[in-house]
């Protein structure tokens, strides 16, 4: 089978899926479930670029997530004045120190010869200016976080539309990605595995921990919107037009009634906003499919292919490794970084301690290899099926365990257990998916395609 | 107060909150990173699923202990759980075997990349990670029972007359004594035996090891048996002391490679080291030295602060730190030579 033959059916057999769900369960769940799959179709396309193209194997897709959360808030969210006028003094010494710290750190490295005095200077200069930053942090962390801590104390953002927090959270996500590569590049590849996995959890405790910045495990609430709310839509005239055009007479062809109307109207509200976000993420989804379709074919992605397929060949036809993985790395963790601005737009919330390693890497791995490494629909379709999969396991074996009435009673303990533990079978489930994916069809779903030159 | 009764009170500070949590601790990662050390060596992968075979061995553990409890069987002073432990070990190794039969061994007869393990071992986690808490669920369960404590912080202060006291509880001494056994036989056992030799033959030179005779199956087989035993006495031996809760188990992962990493991976002398190392570090890092400032400068000099290097939420940086700095700077570990 070609791969648009297999493309074509697996997305039509997706499309039925959530179809299914929107007639049977309802509209609101399966546009909520579309919008997560886009969300995590970006972030799977992300990852596809280091794994696919590149061969890197990066456990810290986390860490660009949440970069990109914390981006959508610090753009976001209007500025705490009085948090920057009570730290903000103390916060910019904070900075100033660290910067001298560093400088002068770099000036012994550079001009002392080599030896125990070097050493001696170091770890002075180190220790002073580690004395210095923590005074001046301890000062600005607490007078920061005494204003107002109910409903802020936490420094604010820019206070400029989150839609621009999209780019600047894949910016951020570069720049976080430039840091890790430095540390962590060069290493073999499981040892990247490790230290990646290491640094994304590092990532989520400072989140969580330093409340002047993120405002720690008390979240942030009531992000921006860049689409209309419900209850200013309920208000709108074109939109009571459009409910009343449609729902407007009940099925026996009289007036509907003012109730059904209202309910009417509400249901149509979610379903409104919802698609306005699926419409945007679906903008970013097609840029983004379009460039890393374009990266791949180009020479460039040739050479990354090249690089994944034999490093020694590829370096002795003069290609750079590690900075070439730098910057597949770099471009990866930008892609993945805009998903997690993305991500906390739509909850209109930064919860820190939402991040978890399953959810965010390792549940994005599922979705490459599943959906087929080093392919780029493969990558999206991946990220449709597990989520859908992540999302319906849980009702699915509710439901299972429900019509168990011929083998359990009612009350019996083992059935009330397994009810409980119900949401734990999508976590069984998708290691099974993973790992008869990788038996029996190592390639995923839409498998990479070689190209035709060769 | 004299000088030297404040240097007592800091000495006994310091081995009250450092010293002793961080041997306990530092053997539980120890017995951890060598079965992550010894996979590695001889099926050279990482594997991501040993935090949650931890967390299976434990549970399997738990249960059984429930189940004995029920009947009336006890150990008197001594926990329930080591009465369980051996049948525990028995099933996780069980369990072992079955994944490796099923999932790893098509891989290695392929001989394929080491990711692709690593890959098979992530699907094993999230098999596990759901096995295990549609099982036992996600709440935190204490199993420990018998005796608490060896030596009581207030019997030990009214013995030496100091102010501050020690505190000794039984499954510190059980954690430190089990894994010096579970050690010295394992090193015996690598030393001594044929199959031993032939795990370390194997592990140095796979090549050299299949053309002298040696079945890599049955080796392959005896890894996991070690392997899986280690985990679950790791595992017990943490909830024993702390408590069983599935999500922590998970998040030991982290600090057990930075162990096998920083002893040097492939050499169980070297993960040993490493365990003790992250372990205290981490618990050094995180220790409010306060008190003892003001115990050693004889109360002269009290700091404002807690003197604390860094907050406890951040004990993941430490042993990620440390991986990394050796990462850096001598990426074969601190004991490097051969593997095995």
């Amino acid at each position: 089978m070609t791969n648009s033959k297999r493309a074509t059916i697996s997305f039509s057999i997706m499309a039925l899926m959530l179809m299914i769900v929107g007639f049977g369960q309802s509209w609101n769940v399966a546009l909520t479930i579309i919008n997560l799959c886009l969300i995590s179709a970006v972030m799977s396309m992300g990852l596809n670029m280091q794994w696919g193209y590149a061969g890197l194997f990066n456990a810290g897709v986390m860490a660009s997530t949440a970069i990109g959360g914390l981006t959508a808030v610090l753009i976001s969210y209007s500025p705490v004045t009085k948090a920057w006028s009570v730290g903000g003094t103390s916060l910019t010494a904070t900075l100033i120190s660290l910067l001298v710290t560093i400088i002068a750190g770099v000036l012994v490295w550079k001009k002392m010869p080599k030896g125990s005095k070097r050493s001696w200077s170091m770890t002075a200069v180190v220790l002073t200016g580690y004395g210095f930053m923590r005074f001046f942090y301890e000062q600005a962390t607490s007078a920061i976080e005494a204003v107002d801590p109910a409903k802020t104390g936490f420094l604010g953002g820019l206070g400029l539309p989150i839609l621009f927090s999209w780019l600047a959270g894949g910016v951020a996500a570069a720049g976080l990605a430039w840091l890790i590569g430095r540390i962590a590049l060069g290493l073999r590849s499981d040892y990247f595995a490790i230290a990646t996995l290491g640094i994304s959890e590092i990532m989520i405790s400072i989140l969580k921990n330093e409340d002047w910045l993120s405002r720690g495990v008390k979240n942030v609430t009531g992000l921006e919107r860049p689409v209309p709310y419900e209850v200013d839509l309920q208000q709108t005239e074109w939109f009571i037009n459009m409910v009343h055009w449609i729902y407007g007479t009940a099925e026996d062809g009289s007036p509907a009634s003012a109730a059904a109307l209202r309910e009417a109207m509400q249901l149509s509200a979610g379903v409104v906003v919802k698609l306005c976000y699926s419409a945007l993420f679906i903008v970013v989804v097609l840029i983004i499919l379009g460039l890393a379709t374009r990266a791949l074919n180009s020479p460039w992605g040739r050479m990354m292919r090249a690089i994944r397929d034999n490093e020694t060949a590829a370096s002795a036809m003069g290609k750079d490794i590690i900075s070439r993985h730098r910057q597949v790395f770099i471009i990866g963790s930008a892609v993945i970084g805009i998903s997690g601005a993305m991500l906390t737009t739509l909850d209109g919330q930064f919860t820190p301690g939402s991040y978890i390693p399953l959810r965010f890497t390792f549940l994005i791995w599922v979705m490459v290899i599943i959906g087929g490494s080093g392919n780029n629909l493969g990558a999206i379709i991946g990220a449709f099926i597990t989520w859908f999969v992540w999302i319906e396991a849980e009702p699915a074996s509710i439901w299972l365990v429900s019509n168990l009435d011929i083998f359990l009673a009612e009350t019996s303990p083992l059935r009330l257990h397994l009810q409980e533990v119900a949401p734990h079978m999508r976590m069984i489930l998708m290691g099974l998916i993973l790992v008869l994916v990788l038996r029996f069809s190592p390639k995923g779903i839409l498998p990479e395609k070689a190209p035709d030159h060769y | 107060m004299d000088y030297s009764t404040d240097l007592l009170n800091a000495l006994v500070l310091i081995t009250n909150y450092v010293l002793i949590p961080s041997i306990s601790y530092g053997s539980q990662l120890a017995l951890g990173a060598v079965g992550v050390t010894l996979v590695f060596g001889i099926l050279r992968f990482a594997n991501f699923a040993h935090g949650e075979m931890m967390a299976f061995g434990t549970m399997a553990t738990i249960f059984i202990t429930w189940w004995f409890q029920s009947m009336g069987v006890s150990m008197g002073v001594f926990p329930t759980a080591l009465l369980a432990l051996p049948f525990a070990i028995l099933i996780t190794t069980l369990l072992a075997v079955v994944i490796d039969r099923s999932i790893f061994s098509f891989y290695r007869t392929r001989k394929s990349p080491p990711v692709t393990f690593v890959v098979a071992s992530v699907g094993v986690m999230f098999m596990l990670n759901g096995l295990v808490r549609i099982l036992i669920g996600t709440d935190e369960i204490i199993f420990r029972d018998g005796q608490k404590f060896l030596i009581k912080a207030g019997a030990f202060k009214k013995m030496t007359g100091l102010s501050e006291g020690l505190a000794l509880k039984q499954t510190q001494v059980l954690t430190f004594v089990l894994a010096v056994i579970a050690v010295m036989a394992l090193f015996w056992f690598l030393q001594r035996t044929r199959t031993g030799k032939a795990m370390r033959a194997f592990s140095d030179n796979e090549d050299l090891a299949l053309l002298s005779g040696i079945n890599p199956e049955r080796v392959v087989l005896v890894t996991w048996v070690i392997a899986a035993s280690l985990a679950t006495l790791a595992g017990v031996l943490y909830g024993l002391d702390k408590s069983f809760k599935p999500m922590v188990y998970f998040h030991l992962l982290l600090p057990i490679f930075a162990a096998a990493i920083v002893g040097g991976i492939g050499q169980p002398l070297g993960a040993i080291l490493g365990g003790y190392v992250v372990a205290f570090s981490e618990i050094t890092a995180t220790y409010a030295f306060k008190k003892f400032i003001k115990y050693i400068s004889h109360g002269d000099f009290a700091p404002e602060g807690l003197t604390q290097f860094l907050t406890t939420e951040y004990k993941f940086a430490v042993s990620f730190l440390i991986l990394v700095l050796v990462l850096l700077v001598r990426p074969t570990g601190l004991l490097r030579g051969k593997v095995l």
